[in-house]
């Protein structure tokens, strides 16, 4: 509680606090789903600032990790810790996350904000004034006193991201926020997204769109069957890919829906 | 049955905060008479109670039920004092320490009743011989079946014609389980005969097709008693107010009861023993 | 069908003269089966959606018992409350057997499992859309829980609804328990009753009518709220 005092004193000098999630540790994860392996990934270290981008075709376990490490999804083996301690509710909030299609409450839009925050235990007054902040960040103010609900695809989206980064988390996790958004919303996440990693926060974004990768990415994560087989930084990954999976994701990007067909046909070599 | 304090006060202190949502509740002393559906389906009490209300000002609160049922309910303590019909009934429930005292207040009298074109024949006959005639004739006779005075004494009827009803309970003998005015109903309903006191008769809107066959008879004298709900065996009791209602209506209320008139017609006839 | 054509004429009248009675009778309905909703609701609607959030032993257990109870007939609601109530039982020191409280309290239990029922099975549905929501932003099962009750407060009305319309239309257990005594204790039901027992068949059909007429009200005016609602994207 007191490094979140300071926190909101300090407004946006949050690196200055001692750290409760980061690093996200995962360890020796393993999910299955009768023989089929969904998820296996010996190591992963999420730590530092910027974007690290989780990219693959559908079906490689994407989601599924990115939920393991948020302690949405328990693995059937394998730890994960926050800050070197297993997941509590106490720091959750410390670790944010926005869903492909954005769960909005049944309030308003400045309401939704505010109630996470009262949530996070921030006090009623310093709430109020930080929903306003948020909207005002993401160029929602005008919408403030709408019903979330009654808000636009992009605009729902872009009000989960501002609530969730009214929180100031250390980490923020996306899965796949900007599928089926228009370009305009696209482009305005994208801008949000890569703020926020330049200001500090960690952002594990998934998407299965390797223009999109390119564009706001600092590092990558390849996955393929529930498996990292690529861990390197943006530039050089796209220069060359090392895996041929990798290769051919990006070579038959074009074609969006070929994921599902890729996937078929290396799960039966693996 | 609570002997801990600390629970009775807890008890209590719910009972206060249940007092706060009792708004429409009329304030002021009240008494809770157990009482018939005959009375209170006549429009009898609801006639002559609010004179004894202005006299005293006690309201008097009339829970209509079956005898049986009011009985019980005395028996459970929850009233103050009984007006029902079933003297050997009544008679038992003083002797077993429930009531103060029994007394005659006023009668009726019971009458069959059955459909105008009288399948067994019975109009005008005495009691034993019409309860005979619509055995043999197997014609659909409807029982209150419920236990209540006028039930009662039906099964004495029935008894005294040597016949045995609950044999073919279910053919001809239908126990309809119910109130008075809801058997008659069903009498209506079924063009069956039926035993029923003549004052909740009178004043039944719904006769459709049915009249009076059998009345008259000394066996068909319906005799009403009042007890006051014993004190000692029930420390609740508001033994004055409810005695004062008993002393009402042996002595001037009698007069009342013999006023009350439904489309002209006299229903009860008081026989307290003062006022005889 | 003569019975039927009086009601219809019998009901216009009754609507039109607002006869004094006739409004007691009416209020007391209103009042005894809205204040029995309302505590159905407080402590029903935190029950049901606390069986929709937490996870015990036994919970699918609890599930079937309340939606088992959601069938209680009246008349053993009204049989056990007049036996806790009554002198000789263990609430009779309380005094309120043939009051409008022990009509509400035996109501109040009546409903009590429809709203808890149905209030666990529209927050269970609305858990599913917003679990991991709130798991991210830290909530426990307290905070779920208030946030879950808020957000279905509309769809919880429907709840209330479906308690009230039982309530008010419910004439087993408050006959027992109120005694049906004239200006203290007679409601809507009970006077039907008592009007159909006296043979005024006509008369207690108009008064059906008037209460048919007033529950379609009452659920006319949840409607237009849910309405609003459903168009606010809050339902």
């Amino acid at each position: 509680m007191l490094e979140r005092g300071n926190l909101s004193i300090a407004g946006l000098a949050f690196e200055e606090a001692r750290p409760e999630v980061r690093p996200v540790i995962g360890q020796n994860i393993r999910i299955a789903r009768g023989a089929r392996l969904l998820l296996d990934v010996e190591e992963l270290i999420v730590s530092g600032s910027g974007v690290t981008v989780l990219m693959g075709p559908n079906g490689a376990g994407k989601s599924l990790l990115l939920r393991c490490l948020a302690n949405l999804v328990a693995p059937d083996s394998g730890t994960i810790t926050w800050g070197g301690c297993p997941p509590d509710r106490a720091r959750a909030a410390r670790l944010g996350f926005v869903f492909q299609r954005p769960v909005l409450l049944r309030r308003s839009a400045r309401a939704n904000i505010r109630h996470a925050l009262r949530a996070a235990g921030v006090s009623r007054a310093e709430a109020a004034a930080r929903a306003d902040q948020a909207l005002a960040a993401a160029r929602l103010s005008h919408l403030s006193r709408m019903p979330a609900r009654m808000l636009s695809g992009g605009e729902q989206q872009r009000l989960a991201i501002a609530r969730a980064l009214a929180l100031r988390p250390e980490c923020l996790f996306l899965d796949e926020p900007t599928a089926n958004l228009d370009p305009a919303s696209v482009a305005a996440i994208e801008a949000t997204v890569i703020a926020a990693g330049r200001s500090g926060t960690k952002v594990l974004f998934v998407t299965h769109d390797a223009a999109q990768a390119r564009r706001i990415a600092t590092d990558i994560l390849f996955m393929h069957e529930g498996q990292i087989l690529e861990r390197r930084d943006a530039t050089s990954f796209f220069d060359v890919p090392k895996s041929a999976a990798a290769r051919a994701f990006l070579a038959g990007d074009l074609v969006s829906e070929a994921g599902t067909d890729l996937d078929g046909a290396f799960g039966s070599g693996a | 049955m609570i002997s801990d304090g600390r629970l009775k006060s807890a008890a209590i202190a719910i009972g206060v905060a249940m007092g706060l949502m009792n708004a429409p509740a009329a304030a002021g002393d009240f008494i809770v008479v157990q009482s018939t559906t005959s009375t209170q389906n006549s429009g009898l009490l609801d006639a002559i109670l609010p004179l004894f209300t202005a006299k005293t000002g006690t309201e008097v609160r009339v829970v209509a039920v079956g005898t049986g049922q009011a009985i019980k309910n005395a028996a459970n303590c929850d009233g103050d004092v009984l007006l029902v019909h079933a003297k050997d009934d009544e008679e038992a429930f003083v002797a077993d320490g429930g009531g103060v005292e029994r007394f005659d207040v006023m009668y009726n009298d019971f009458v069959i009743v059955g459909p105008d074109r009288d399948p067994a024949k019975i109009a005008g006959r005495d009691v034993e011989h019409a309860l005979r005639m619509i055995a043999e004739a197997e014609a659909p006779f409807a029982s209150r079946g419920d236990e209540s005075g006028t039930h009662k004494k039906e099964r004495t009827l029935w008894r005294d014609a040597g016949i045995d009803p609950a044999a073919a309970s279910g053919a001809w003998y239908r126990e309809t389980g119910s109130g008075m005015g809801a058997t008659i109903n069903i009498a209506v309903g079924m063009d069956a005969y039926a035993l029923t006191d003549r004052a909740t008769w009178i004043a039944h809107e719904n006769k459709a097709g049915l009249r009076i066959l059998v009345e008259g008879d000394d066996r068909l004298f319906n005799q009403y008693g009042m007890i006051l709900v014993s004190p000692e065996r029930c420390p609740t009791v508001k033994a004055e107010a409810g005695q004062a209602l008993i002393d009402w209506l042996l002595g001037e209320g009698q007069a009342a009861i013999a006023a009350y008139r439904v489309a002209g017609q006299q229903l009860f006839f008081p026989n307290a023993a003062g006022s005889m | 069908m003569h019975d039927l054509t009086n009601a219809f004429a019998e009901t216009f009248g009754l609507l039109v003269s607002l006869d004094a009675d006739l409004l007691e009778i009416v209020g007391l309905s209103l009042w005894v089966s809205g204040l029995a909703v309302l505590i159905a609701g407080l402590i029903g609607v935190p029950l049901g959606a606390l069986v929709a959030v937490a996870r015990f032993p036994g919970r699918w257990a609890v599930v079937v018992l309340l939606n088992a109870m959601m069938g209680l007939p009246p008349v053993v609601v009204g049989l056990a409350v007049y036996l806790l109530l009554s002198r000789a039982g263990p609430l009779g020191p309380l005094g309120i057997l043939y009051t409008p409280t022990a009509m509400v309290i035996a109501q109040a239990i009546l409903v009590l499992p429809i709203v808890a029922a149905l209030s666990r099975q529209t927050i269970e549905d609305m858990k599913l859309e917003y679990e991991d929501q709130l798991r991210v932003f830290g909530m426990g099962p307290r905070g779920m829980i208030s946030t879950l009750i808020w957000d279905a407060r509309y769809s919880l009305m429907t709840a209330l609804l479906a308690g009230f319309g039982r309530a008010v239309a419910e004439v087993g257990a408050v006959i027992i328990v109120g005694g049906n005594i004239n200006h203290v204790t007679r409601v809507m039901t009970t006077t039907i009753a008592l009007e159909t027992s006296k043979g005024n068949l006509a008369f207690a059909m108009a008064l059906g009518l008037v209460l048919v007429t007033i529950v379609t009200a009452v659920n006319a005016l949840v409607f237009s709220l849910r309405h609003t609602a459903t168009r606010s994207a809050y339902a």
